[in-house]
């Protein structure tokens, strides 16, 4: 097993940590928005997917899901166990890791734009686009719903959502030029 | 302890992991279709009666359905709207059935017998040349650098406030995410002197000799 291989899967963990971590801090007043509480947790996968590249950061989503299913109550607000996974959201935790690799890919194949758009173009696409992809379809299965309806529902968190967007291209543009090494999707 | 598991001896406790798990599959296949309010009601008061048998710590684990009730009001009045109400009753309950069962397990079940119930699973990954013990190590890790994360975001904080007057702001993830990432490097590093991933806890004669790049 290669050096790199370790050093991989700690990456991972520290951005499965990271993910809950953000989940975990109390919620950010924002100061646009008349400073409506907003949790980071997708934050989380947005970074995950724009720092680590595809594979690394699906699997670091999968690892964060994984720990939540075995009872670690890491999601926002201290939720956790099997039952977030028989909830109305379930649809959008299963597009989390999609969309970490997604955002992830969009990071890796665009080297020749500047870090800070083309994370915010990564991070809507893969952490707005593909989890509501997900998200909506499996809130209108579980809840009974159709799609429209599922999706005007899902519809008021998508401002708090275009926030964490910036804030994680901002936050990628700081980390490339104050540790470059740090952001491996363009190592 | 970073766990929702509560301490107990209810047979449910006693029962293996596996089990629980396999009959919650189960079950949930079985309620998803059901639309009779009446079964789905008698559904959920059977939950509600597996809770009770918990004991007083049990019946006030039910709380735990209160972050989802603005979500089930919500469906209700969107149900409603269009006239389906008594759908959207059989989905409340559903909902609330599943929620319910599915936590019930997490918490008569350790996190350590879960793990080892589906270890199995991992096997597979031998095949490419994976070994099934990373996704444990990946576990571990992740539990000792939740707390230390948090320590470095109470420290990062502590700083800001100092220097701003201002509570925390989100401004702290940049250099919260550049501390995860250097600390992983060392972590890494240590992880790697020690023998790597696969080289923990295996006798060091059995070790394979390891190629440093």
């Amino acid at each position: 097993m290669s050096v790199s291989r370790d050093h991989s899967l700690v990456q991972i963990a520290f951005y499965a940590a990271l993910i809950a971590v953000l989940g975990l801090l109390p919620p950010f007043a924002i100061p646009f928005l008349g400073g409506v509480p907003i949790t980071a947790q997708s934050l989380g996968v947005m970074l995950a997917g724009v720092m680590l590249g595809p594979v690394r950061s699906a699997l670091a989503v999968c690892l964060f899901l994984f720990l939540v299913a075995l009872g670690a109550p890491l999601l926002a607000g201290g939720r956790g166990g099997l039952a977030v996974f028989a909830g109305p959201s379930v649809g959008f935790l299963i597009g989390f890791p999609v969309g970490a690799f997604v955002a992830g890919l969009i990071m890796q194949r665009s080297r020749k734009l500047a870090v800070l758009p083309a994370a915010a173009v990564a991070a809507a696409v893969g952490g707005i686009g593909v989890v509501y992809l997900f998200g909506v379809p499996g809130l209108a299965l579980m809840a009974g719903l159709s799609l429209d309806k599922a999706l005007i529902g899902s519809a008021v968190y998508i401002p708090g959502d275009l926030i964490k967007v910036a804030i994680a291209a901002v936050v990628a543009e700081t980390v490339s030029r104050g540790f470059p090494r740090a952001l491996v999707s363009r190592g | 302890m970073l766990s929702l598991y509560i301490p107990g001896s209810s047979f449910l406790h006693r029962m293996p992991a596996g089990i629980k798990l396999i009959l919650l599959a189960f079950l949930s296949a079985v309620l998803m279709p059901v639309t009779e309010p009446l079964v789905l009601a008698g559904a959920l008061g059977l939950a509600l009666g597996l809770y009770a048998l918990l004991g007083k710590e049990g019946i006030r684990q039910v709380q735990l359905v209160r972050p989802l009730l603005p979500i089930l009001v919500i469906l209700l009045l969107l149900h409603a709207v269009t006239g389906f109400v008594m759908e959207g009753v059989s989905v409340v309950l559903r909902l609330l059935t599943m929620v319910l069962l599915a936590n019930l397990v997490t918490l008569t079940t350790r996190m350590d017998d879960m793990m080892a119930a589906v270890a199995p699973m991992f096997r597979p990954l031998a095949l490419v040349g994976i070994s099934p013990r990373r996704p444990a190590l990946a576990v571990t890790l992740v539990l000792r650098f939740v707390p230390v994360l948090l320590a470095v975001y109470g420290a990062l904080s502590e700083a800001w406030r100092a220097r701003t007057g201002r509570p925390a702001s989100w401004r702290l993830i940049a250099p919260l995410a550049l501390q995860a990432l250097k600390l992983s490097d060392h972590v890494a590093e240590a992880l790697i002197a020690r023998g790597g991933a696969d080289g923990l806890g295996r006798p060091a004669a059995a070790r394979p000799p390891r190629r440093l790049s």
